[in-house]
């Protein structure tokens, strides 16, 4: 079996702030980590890998830099990695990324299972899955909370939903989408680290791909334009009251008689 | 296509020009200045030096004939075979955004047995109601839906289409949009509409960090997610719509999955629903002490939730949490007591109506989205109230 997890690279922290003069990011240093989300995604490979033997795939869309989240994959166990890497692929939204990807799946070979991360950490939209599914041609379900049973023909899951817990049977290929807490990560190993260090990354460029029309990716094939960012409001009308605790419960009390939060109450 | 042409004349101090990206795009190669693959095209390079970086836009315009399409559409949301609330905060935006360019509202309702539930759609003043009632749809699976989607949108050609922010939305709205290959903004929390029809959304990134203003000029429809209790449910009118019954042919409504089971979840009221909410931070000093919030929550007939500290401490249950990777809420009131307020925290439960922080650090973040703050130790606070609370009863 093949599978392929799609995995990013995100920025270490999103303790970002925006200068509301300049409008321009203020970020310190330029740390970057494997998106938290992605690490159960793997989990989840790694899991079907061990017990129904698979041969895993990482495929990930950025900066020259990006390998670094390959190599860490490789450090967990993941068997292949693919960087899509070219200026041409800049400024993607959703589309435009779900499109990249899945164009550098068809060109990285035949497939059973793709497995995503709920989200990423930076954009949060939690639609690229579905999307790269479309792409692909091949059902997909999210929200994934546990592996039932795998087989040659698809894939048993349950499904954490607002109101139930649902059993899907998926065929293959498809793409799940997996929470977090599916499985507990494990940690990279420094012995798999040595083993892999040697270990080709390929890179994929806009000519690597089966569609070479650069109309189709980056911000050309992207129909949604950023106008501008901005630091969120802080609300307006703030009070801060500093007194003994005492004092403080007994004002909080009237505060909540006032305006009537305490009507209920016989 | 698109780039940022750098002047390298003008770039004097190019080492210190690399620093203006924040995603790192900007490189010295050799003596030259070069952009990467990390470039997002967010422009800060130009904004900041408009001299050195250019950007060139040499894209032919997108032809779609805005003309063509119009409307409003409001994806419903089906719970249990009920409507859920989201699709009536969805009309009450879908009707404000529509009397702006004249546009009509219209629903579309995906399901089977739901026909019935039509009817209280109209009262929120939708003019057309579309609804898929077949054997195939009465379970979400994603291809059956889309089909439904895209043959509504091929017929009917709205402008823009909202779909709920829920499990089943945030999986449909993305698939249909990529087979429209338009565009689709996620958990908006302002949407507008300008004259020319292209919708202005407003999202936050990063965490809530960071908000971005979101258009799709070329495209059409416009997709966008809206959160549940984002916008407030509107006044329901009388009814004045259409109900339009359509089908597909089963053919169309082939699936790749099947559903063998739904086991219904325990069914207490989610902390998304409760009015008031006593939130457990980081303050609190051992499990035990959370009977005082339960107590406090009670006598208020709310619920208790908490921050993401306590649920990973294993005190609390995950469903309680509230936060961008717990829930979202807008209760009336919010008491958060020993919460710092890390902005993961504030972006789940800044819709609240009042919100109340104690906190004995009188710097802490939680102090600029409280409308009341209380500075001190909510050991001694939060029983005093409770003491008070239970006199007056």
């Amino acid at each position: 079996m093949n599978i392929v997890v799609c995995i990013k690279q995100v920025p270490g922290t999103t303790q970002v702030e925006i200068d509301p003069a300049t409008g321009v990011l203020k970020r310190d240093g330029v740390d970057s980590k494997m998106n938290p989300y992605d690490l159960y995604a793997l989990e989840t490979a790694l899991r079907i890998k061990e017990s129904h033997g698979a041969e895993i795939t990482v495929i990930t869309m950025g900066p020259p830099q990006a390998q670094e989240v390959i190599r860490e994959a490789f450090m967990m166990g993941v068997d292949h990695g693919f960087l899509l890497s070219d200026r041409r692929f800049g400024g993607a939204d959703v589309l435009a990324t779900s499109y990249t990807l899945a164009q550098g799946i068809r060109a990285a070979g035949n497939f059973d299972l793709i497995i995503c991360g709920k989200q990423t950490t930076d954009g949060d939209t939690a639609q690229v899955g579905a999307e790269l599914a479309e792409f692909l041609d091949i059902p997909h379900v999210t929200c994934v909370s546990k592996l039932v049973d795998v087989t040659a023909a698809g894939i048993t899951a349950e499904l954490d939903l607002p109101l139930h817990i649902g059993t899907a049977e998926i065929q293959f290929p498809c793409l799940i989408t997996v929470e977090k807490g599916i499985f507990e990560p494990r940690l990279p190993s420094y012995k798999r680290k040595l083993a892999t260090c040697d270990r080709q990354i390929t890179v994929l460029t806009l000519d690597d791909m089966p569609d070479q029309d650069p109309a189709h990716y980056g911000l050309n094939g992207s129909p949604t334009q950023v106008k501008r960012i901005f630091p969120p409001e802080t609300g307006s009308d703030h009070q801060l009251w500093h007194d003994s605790g005492k004092v403080l419960g007994e004002k909080l009390f009237d505060y909540l008689k006032d305006h009537k939060f305490l009507q209920q109450l016989r | 296509m698109p780039y940022i042409k750098i002047h390298q004349e003008k770039a004097v101090d190019k080492a210190s020009l690399c620093a203006v990206c924040p995603f790192n795009a900007i490189e010295l190669a050799g003596n030259e200045l070069a952009i990467n693959a990390g470039c997002r095209m967010c422009r800060l390079c130009v904004k900041k030096y408009g001299d050195i970086f250019e950007f060139i836009d040499d894209r032919r315009t997108a032809g779609v004939d805005k003309s063509l399409w119009r409307g409003i559409a409001v994806v419903a949301e089906i719970e249990e075979g009920n409507i859920h609330p989201v699709t009536f905060e969805l009309l009450g935006k879908a009707r404000q955004l529509a009397q702006k360019v004249d546009f009509p509202v219209y629903c579309l309702v995906i399901g089977h047995h739901i026909t019935g539930q039509a009817q209280q759609i109209l009262e929120y003043d939708a003019d057309k109601v579309f609804v898929y009632d077949q054997p195939e749809l009465e379970q979400f699976r994603i291809e059956p839906y889309t089909a439904v989607l895209e043959d509504f949108i091929t017929r009917e050609k709205p402008s823009v289409v909202l779909v709920g922010g829920t499990q089943t939305g945030r999986s449909l709205a993305p698939r249909a949009a990529a087979r429209c290959r338009t565009g689709l903004t996620a958990d908006c929390t302002v949407l507008d509409i300008s004259e020319n029809s292209d919708l202005d959304q407003i999202r936050p990134a990063y965490g809530g960090n960071i908000m971005a203003h979101i258009n799709t000029p070329g495209h059409r429809p416009q997709f966008a997610t809206v959160r549940y209790k984002i916008f407030p449910i509107p006044a329901k009118s009388a009814p004045h719509g259409t109900i339009s019954n359509c089908t597909l042919p089963p053919e169309k409504l082939l699936s790749k999955i099947t559903i063998t089971a739904m086991k219904e979840k325990s069914r207490e009221v989610g902390i998304e629903d409760a009015e008031v909410l006593v939130v457990a931070g980081r303050g609190v000093r051992k499990a035990e002490d959370l009977a005082m919030l339960e107590e406090l929550a009670s006598l208020l007939n709310g619920k208790l939730a908490s921050t993401r500290a306590l649920v990973e401490a294993g005190w609390v249950d995950a469903k309680k949490q509230i936060g961008l990777s717990g829930r979202t809420v807008k209760p009336k009131l919010i008491i958060t007591c020993g919460v710092s307020g890390a902005i993961q925290f504030v972006a789940g439960m800044n819709g609240a109506e009042t919100i109340i922080a104690v906190n004995s650090d009188p710097e802490a973040q939680i102090f600029k989205v409280a409308h009341i703050g209380l500075c001190g130790d909510l050991y001694t606070i939060i029983p005093g109230l409770i003491d008070r609370i239970k006199q007056e009863a």
